[in-house]
């Protein structure tokens, strides 16, 4: 086997994995994995970004929370179906990604940090201040009946783990289709040295507000989808709890690797889940976990075992 | 036919004039030198015209047109390569790699990796294609610098002291690939070792206190009292 068809195997691999999984696993964890799947597909927006073009946003909860609230508002308030409602908060999301890219995208590092955090804080108050559609804190709920997309019930396990799956597996596939093609190569490239990449004629802005668009855009869709597949949209989805969240993810999992996404989110989910299980001080020894991952794979899990054994994991 | 011109080209960081109002014509096929003393101003006339350095005033004409106003990308498309006097490869990524991203910028599919191979063996690299270029050593690193100009196929190629740090032979390499290059590209290069200079060039440009001292053969440079005085110390 060459060394590209064994990545392919690997990454198609866990996705039959996934799918099989469905089949055998109690309703409990069947719930949370449906549930991790859609938060990985946001962390492998965030990825694009964050690991790939290596620009560091504090903002993304603004994307989640448009594709979300695009989905929900839609739905609450004009009537729409799930499928046109999934379009509008996908699109949503990739305008105001493009929007946000245009401002941010004139700082580098940690002003583009503060401006993305900025945003996106701006983002949550708006989220308040319209609280007579969007009930702020307090969210709403898209009831079972607004839930059925083409005929499916998506309030339905079987049916929402086979949404989330579906989700992504779209996503995951794009970000490996994406960074071994040669504007993705590009983008990393970028993330390396982005005055050289200049200097050989690429126009690296860009680049990089390209990245920004597609890693808003998967972002929207994952809030979208969760939106839609768990019955909610609320306030804290926009908050910058969940502009943190992709962050700590893929650091956990390997930013700048395609599954490490996917490898954080469970990781940190069920890390979470096992400790409040055992203490009311679950948040102590979640944090100390993440300490001593990162003192001992400060590449994260994924990034530990390119580093070691698979250099050329993408 | 000239393929570059600057016009009235100047620069100063906060008040300190590194070049100034330089006039340069550098004709179709030529390979010309550019030295002059440390702080002569050599890196930052070269970071003009390839487009890294926005000049304080003066134009700068490649091929026939102004291009003043292009930003560095657009430049190198027309035709430019700029090869880094502080060495800037990507080093986490692999030599092939680094070529490649010079090469498919103006080709695709199996032509990159032949334009890959064939870069990599012009400047020697071939045996190191698979490693890190940040595990290459320092001369090294600098052939590989000359490899991504060599693999964009330029009609300017501006090299910035690319023979600093490089062993005797590897320099002896040098002088013959700027040779097999001569004629088809038009070379600007800045450098120190008077060897190269004086067994490469056609043209020399003396550059001193951001101006242009005097221009003319390697032999006529090297007999002029006043470049003697300033650069090479023996006035
Ligand atoms: N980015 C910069 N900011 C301030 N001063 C600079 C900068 N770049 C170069 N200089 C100054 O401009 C002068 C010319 O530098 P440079 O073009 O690098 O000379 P050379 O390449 O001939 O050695 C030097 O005095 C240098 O210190
Ligand atoms: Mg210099």
């Amino acid at each position: 086997m060459t060394a590209s068809s064994r990545v392919i195997v690997l990454h198609l691999g866990l996705l039959a994995l996934l799918f099989g999984l469905q089949f055998i696993l109690p309703a409990y964890h069947h719930g949370n994995l449906a549930r991790i799947m859609v938060l990985a597909s946001y962390a492998v927006g965030y990825n694009i970004l964050f690991g790939y073009t290596g620009l560091l946003s504090l903002g993304h909860a603004l994307f989640f929370a448009a594709g979300m609230y695009g989905m929900g508002l839609t739905i609450q308030h004009m009537g729409f179906t799930p499928a046109p409602a999934l379009i509008v908060g996908i699109v949503a999301g990739a305008f105001v990604a493009g929007a946000l890219a245009l401002l941010a995208l004139r700082t580098v590092g940690v002003s583009f940090m503060i401006v993305t955090l900025m945003f996106a804080q701006a983002g949550y108050l708006t989220v308040l201040y319209f609280g007579e559609y969007t009930r702020g804190d307090e969210g709403f709920v898209i009831q079972q009946a607004q839930r059925v997309l083409w005929g499916v019930d998506l309030s339905n396990a079987t049916n929402r783990y086979f949404a989330a799956w579906g989700l992504f597996s779209v996503s995951f596939g794009l970000s490996l289709w994406l960074v071994r093609s040669s504007f993705g190569r590009t983008l990393i490239a970028i993330r390396e040295n982005e005055e050289r990449v200049r200097m050989l004629g690429y126009d690296t802005y860009k680049h990089k507000l390209t990245a920004m668009i597609i890693s808003g855009t998967i972002s929207a869709a994952a809030g979208a989808f969760y939106g839609l597949l768990f019955g909610y949209a609320g306030a804290s989805f926009a908050s910058v709890q969940y502009s943190i969240f992709p962050l700590l993810w893929v650091l956990l999992g390997g930013a700048g690797t395609v599954l490490g996404p996917f490898v954080g989110t469970l990781f940190m989910f069920y890390l979470i889940d096992l400790s409040s299980g055992i203490t009311s001080a679950y948040l102590l020894i979640a944090g100390l976990a993440l300490v001593l991952l990162t003192l001992f794979a400060p590449q994260g899990l994924i990034g530990e075992i390119r580093r070691r054994f698979w250099k050329n994991l993408p | 036919m000239m393929i570059l011109s600057t016009r009235g080209l100047s620069k100063s960081f906060d008040g300190l004039q590194a070049v100034t109002k330089v006039d340069f014509d550098l004709p179709k096929g030529e390979v010309r030198a550019l030295i002059g003393p440390n702080g002569a101003g050599k890196t930052t006339l070269v970071g003009m015209i390839c487009g890294r350095i926005e000049p304080t005033s003066g134009h700068v004409q490649f091929d026939g047109e102004d291009i003043t106003r292009l930003p560095a990308h657009a430049r190198i498309m027309r035709g430019m390569a700029y090869t880094f006097q502080i060495t800037s490869v990507f080093a986490r990524l692999p030599v092939t790699e680094n070529v490649a991203l010079a090469a498919r910028r103006r080709l695709s599919g199996d032509a990159i990796d032949r334009a890959v191979a064939d870069a990599l063996a012009r400047v020697g690299l071939s045996n190191e294609a698979h490693e890190d270029a940040g595990n290459l050593s320092y001369g090294h690193q600098r052939l590989l610098e000359i490899a991504m100009g060599l693999a964009q196929s330029p009609r300017l190629l501006i090299l910035d002291e690319p023979t600093q740090g490089l062993s005797e032979g590897e320099i002896a390499d040098f002088k013959t690939l700027v040779r097999e290059l001569a004629g088809d590209t038009t070379i600007l290069l800045i450098e120190h070792n008077m060897d190269v200079v004086m067994e490469t060039a056609d043209r020399v440009s003396v550059l001193n206190f951001g101006e242009i001292l005097a221009e003319g053969t390697p032999t006529e440079i090297r007999e002029n009292a006043a470049v003697q005085a300033a650069y090479l110390g023996t006035g």
